[in-house]
């Protein structure tokens, strides 16, 4: 084998020593975590074992290895035919081996093959050989393309997408005015619709904060948990109305802001998150504890539900004198009237955050958001006031985490501390790194992957936060900035949008 | 004032105290030497309890858990070497690729490490709540009055003595050894170190081999004094070991420990005397206290900014 | 004379721990002057221009800044503020431009304080009021102003990172022009200049001061700048200022030549400059 990789910098041995190191490493970080498993027994614990996934875990990680190593050498044809050969007939065995799981201390598949009949030799020898043409004749294509279209196809499609951002937002909005009108019927789409939205506006929200102003906030949940207590409070022991209450929430909210962000927002940035990340976590203990307020761990119910703008209610049974919704318009009482009525209200909420947001990119304080991003000393010697304008952003991101925080509330008709967690804020910052930070329409669709996906899938819903977890690590590796993170300029002089954008896609 | 009651707020907090310290040192040592907040490090911690937990099992399985020094030793060495080796794999992973890129890539790709060991634990060994039955009992009765006995475990003193004697084998390798030069080197000037031949990458990953080390000794700890533990356990020890190596000074290894001690006291204290409901509360207080009228901690040096 | 004085200061120390970087200095910039600060490298220009600007509270001193409308203190003000009230603006040593974004941007950027409150603090201007759009324009009139002045009108919407280093300095002396100063620190601004764009800078400085009637306070290495401009030099050794007058009596002052080229005999060193040798040979 090594004589047919010797064509670069690395030989073949060196390449087994490699694979070798990272299988020992898999192997000692799997044999006990994934390789044993804890299981309660009325006795107390007892062990299971799983050797299995021990061998998925290293199997996976020469894999992995191989394809990195074959991206850093440029390894000659043949080698890369030889190596992705290897990688496939362990995918195979692996394969195998899921679909045999109840046999779990059969021996590799091909040396079964290899000790039996002759049919089992040939057809071995076959599936190794077919790799092997596969892979060598399509490696020479791979390789020319990589040079050119490669990189130009992401550049068209980067082109593309920067110079038609307006274009897909707008086909965006389109698409979730509309959208009750095709799943009006379904009640499942519209609730999962809303969620979604939810999680679009806290990402809109935190972007401010994240994207704009460059300050890792990992306690914005707490804003949300402030702007839904903020209202089922005030309703609950005030009777005030939601329309009320929605500015008060957000008021609440972005006082908090203020107060927990001057004294902290002097700090470096990972100081600063770590000290939201304690904020948050206060805020939720709090939730918990002060039981006479809050109801502690049994949060409140009962959340009165928001009238038509005051002039109609959504009740089946009214009291005498209240008009009700399908009456105001002359429609058969229907429960999802309530529903997209809520969706169309978020879809508003949400959309204010985002033109809000798009319109003070474009003024004074937004790009002093940016500038402090960049560069916090150079501010301050151009007078800008970094606590200030911080504290702005700060404010800011959390009264639209206080809108949503209402929302939310009104929504659910219920709401716990447990709806508040640190993970809630790991989360909406995930959509808004991974979507990329500063950019609208990536929260947008991170929010849609990170939130509807899951939902619709969900016997994944297990994975889901391994998956996050990875996701952020491998989109931070590929891309620091997120995937969408371009910075289009607040003005132009003398070019074109367009001119400006080809010039550094180039 | 009842003494005893004092006496015995006073021996848990310093045993709760070391153990934070210990998690606290693998902050201050990374913080030190790259600049950055290892997120991951609480979930590190978490992982040392885990496998601890495992060798014991394994070694119940095997019929050896009755002779308790060969037990506790497996589990001590095992649970230090595997851990290390997932405390080296985060750094190879999630940080190395991204140094030099912009700070706030690196902090997001440690949270994502976090969330993502926490939850590999929990699928792998589920959500539950995993028992643990003590192996080190009974203890020393230091004051007896009419409604109170004060007691010092032997377990207590298991954890105080192991701390302590680790806190020197550390200090000293750090202090004295090539090792620990080229990590002071690397703190000071990270192109210089690696201009005049100290091999920075090693070295970095040597210092995340150590932090995971330590903080596998505190799981283990854990798991031994109280019994239980969880996938989430790294979540809030991570935090508060944070807070206590920014209140000892951060990149000050004795500032850890002396932050934990304190954490540790604090947190005890609180919870005997006024509500236990709110020990977290006070911790974060402190952290928020401590960052904003001393950001450089009790032993530590405060920053001149590079204009 | 005394009405001509931009800049004061009086018994300036600063200490760093036990480092002493500025020792009892005492100088006088005055207006439509440039004033050049020199000096060895660790002699503590740098730290001056840092007290001046607020990054540093002087451990003593006094700083006063003659406005139009009458002195202000400088030393116990808060950074941002010295820019703001008192048009002082600076540039650094190690550039430091927004790199991300775009020339223009940058010196829109500088006018943040006038624009901010045109827009109200935002309000205005997110309803696009006119009195916020009449703002914006003008800022852009003045950026564009400063665009040509130094020759970057065709680079406008480059990203400022984008930039050649010489046209990064200009860049930055734009920008602190933007903010309307009454009063310019430039920090080395003809360090890593080609010849060309040295002559270039003195062209450009001279017109600050002498189209827009502004003081500058420069510190230099390059005396081929220094000498040519300045109107009146100062030389700080190991934190002392060690000579003060016009460049032709600066330049053939005895104890500049020796701090320059050094002594042959350490003992003729003042003690404390012996002292300080041994502690931080860098220094």
């Amino acid at each position: 084998m090594s004589a047919l990789i010797t064509s670069s910098r690395i030989s073949g041995a060196e390449i087994v020593k490699e694979l070798a190191f990272f299988a020992v490493i898999a192997l000692l970080m799997s044999v006990m975590i994934l390789g044993v498993e804890t299981v309660d027994r009325p006795t107390g614990l007892e062990l299971a074992v799983r050797w299995d996934l021990v061998i998925t875990a290293i199997i996976s990680t020469i894999i992995g290895r191989l394809a990195l190593i074959i991206r850093r050498e440029h390894i000659s044809r043949i080698g890369q035919a030889v190596l992705i050969t290897v990688a496939a007939v362990a995918v195979f065995e692996m394969f195998v081996r899921f679909r045999e799981m109840d046999d779990r201390w059969a021996s590799p598949v091909f040396i079964d093959m290899a000790f039996g009949s002759v049919t089992s030799i040939v057809l071995a020898i076959a599936f190794i050989a077919i790799v092997f043409a596969i892979a060598y004749f399509s490696m020479k294509k791979v390789a020319a393309e990589e040079e050119e279209s490669g990189s130009n196809l992401s550049a068209k499609i980067q082109l593309a997408y920067r110079t038609n951002t307006k274009k897909i937002g707008a086909l965006g909005i389109v698409f979730f005015i509309i959208f009750p009108f095709l799943f009006g019927e379904n009640r499942s789409a519209i609730d999962l619709a809303t969620l979604v939205m939810i999680y679009i506006m806290l990402g809109w929200g935190l972007n401010i904060v994240v994207g704009l102003a460059g300050l890792l906030d990992l306690g914005y949940v707490a804003f949300y948990a402030v702007g839904a207590y903020s209202y089922a409070l005030l309703s609950q022991h005030f009777d005030l109305s939601f329309w009320l209450c929605l500015p008060l929430a957000g008021i609440f909210a972005a006082s908090f802001g203020i107060i927990l962000g001057f004294p902290v927002l002097r700090l470096r940035g990972d100081y600063l998150a770590i000290v939201t990340l304690g904020f948050g976590e206060i805020i939720r203990v709090v939730l918990i504890n002060w039981y006479d307020l809050t109801g502690g761990p049994d949060g409140i119910s009962s959340i009165e539900r928001p009238s038509f703008f005051g002039l109609a209610e959504f009740d089946r049974r009214l009291p005498e004198g209240v008009m009700g919704f399908n009456e105001l318009f002359g429609l058969d009482y229907s429960t999802m009237h309530r529903l997209i009525f809520l969706y169309y209200l978020i879809l508003v909420l949400a959309l204010v955050t985002a033109f809000v947001t798009v319109r003070l990119r474009k003024l004074p304080i937004g790009r002093a958001w940016e500038a402090l991003r960049e560069d916090e000393i150079a501010c301050r010697s151009l007078g800008i006031n970094p606590t200030n304008t911080k504290l702005s952003a700060f404010a800011i991101g959390a009264m639209f985490g206080g809108f949503a925080g209402a929302f939310f509330a009104t929504r659910q008709g219920f709401i716990s501390p447990e709806s508040f967690t640190f993970l809630e804020s790991a989360v909406i910052l995930a959509i808004v790194v991974l979507g990329g930070m500063g950019s609208q329409i990536g929260v947008v669709l991170a929010a849609i992957v990170m939130i509807g996906f899951p939902e619709m899938f969900r016997e994944l819903a297990e994975y889901r936060m391994l998956i996050f977890g990875a996701g952020m690590v491998a989109i931070m590796l590929w891309r620091p900035r997120g995937l969408l993170s371009f910075r289009d300029p607040t003005i132009l002089l003398n070019m074109s949008k367009k001119e400006k954008v080809a010039g550094e896609v180039k | 004032m009842d003494w005893a009651y004092f006496l015995q707020q006073l021996i848990n907090g310093l045993t709760l105290g070391a153990i934070y310290g210990l998690i606290a040192i693998g902050y201050t040592m990374v913080y030190g030497i790259i600049g950055m907040i290892n997120f991951a490090h609480g979930e590190i911690y978490m992982l040392g309890a885990f496998h601890s937990l495992i060798t014991f099992l394994i070694c119940q399985a095997a019929g050896i858990s009755g002779i308790l020094p060969l037990t506790l030793l497996l589990m001590l060495f095992v649970s230090m070497v595997l851990t290390s080796i997932y405390g080296w794999g985060v750094e190879r992973i999630a940080y190395r690729p991204l140094r030099g890129s912009f700070r706030l890539a690196a902090l997001i790709s440690a949270i994502g490490m976090s969330i993502f060991l926490q939850n590999f634990v929990q699928i792998s060994q589920g959500a539950r709540v995993k028992p643990m039955q003590p192996l080190i009992e009974g203890g020393i009765t230091l004051m007896e009055s009419p409604n109170f006995n004060v007691q010092l475990s032997y377990m207590q003193i298991v954890i105080i003595v192991l701390t302590f004697v680790l806190m020197v084998v550390f200090s000293t390798l750090i202090a004295k050894t090539s090792l620990g030069r080229a990590q002071r080197a690397c703190e000071q000037d990270r192109t210089m170190a690696g201009l005049l031949g100290v091999n920075v990458d090693r070295t970095i990953s040597t210092t995340f081999v150590m932090g995971a080390a330590l903080a596998a000794v505190a799981g283990m700890m854990v798991t031994l004094y109280y019994g239980v533990i969880d996938f989430y356990i790294g979540f809030l020890a991570g935090v508060k070991a944070f807070t206590a190596a920014v209140l000892g000074g951060i990149g000050s290894l004795p500032g850890a420990m002396l932050g934990g001690l304190l954490i540790g006291l604090i947190e005890a204290f609180w919870s005997g005397y006024l509500t236990i409901e709110y020990k977290d509360v006070a911790t974060f207080g402190i952290l928020v206290l401590v960052l904003i009228f001393r950001p450089w901690g009790l032993l530590g040096k405060p920053e001149v900014e590079k204009v | 004379m005394t009405d001509n004085v931009q800049l004061e200061v009086e018994h300036l120390t600063m200490r760093f721990g036990g480092l002493v970087a500025i020792d009892d200095l005492s100088f006088t910039a005055r207006k439509r002057e440039i004033t050049a600060i020199i000096g060895p490298n660790g002699a503590g220009k740098t730290t001056v221009f840092n007290c001046l600007t607020g990054f540093y509270v002087p451990t003593e001193g006094r700083l006063t800044l003659y406005a139009n409308d009458g002195p202000r203190l400088l030393e116990r003000m808060e950074g941002f503020r010295i820019p703001r009230n008192n048009g002082v603006a600076r540039t650094f040593q190690n550039i430091r431009l927004f790199t991300g974004m775009t020339v223009l941007e940058n010196l829109i950027v500088a006018q943040h304080n006038q624009l901010m409150e045109a827009s109200a603090f935002s309000l205005a201007g997110l309803f696009n009021l006119g009195r916020y759009t009449s703002a914006e324009k003008e800022a852009l009139e003045t950026a564009k102003f400063w665009l040509n002045k130094v020759g970057l009108y065709e680079q406008a919407d480059w990203n400022a990172g984008n930039l050649p280093y010489g046209s990064q300095r200009r860049l930055e002396i734009a920008r602190a022009m933007c903010v309307n100063p009454s009063l310019l620190c430039l920090d080395e601004p003809a360090a890593g200049l080609n010849p060309r764009e040295s002559a270039e800078l003195n062209i450009l400085l001279q017109s600050i001061r002498d189209d827009q009637g502004i003081g500058l306070l420069l510190i230099e290495h390059d005396m081929s700048v220094v000498m040519k401009i300045s109107d009146h030099v100062i030389v700080l050794d190991y934190g002392k200022k060690i000579a003060d007058g016009n460049p032709e009596a600066v330049k053939n002052d005895p104890a500049v030549i020796r701090a320059y080229l050094g002594e042959d005999e350490d003992d003729e060193l003042p003690p404390e400059v012996a002292a300080d040798l041994h502690l931080d040979p860098n220094a």
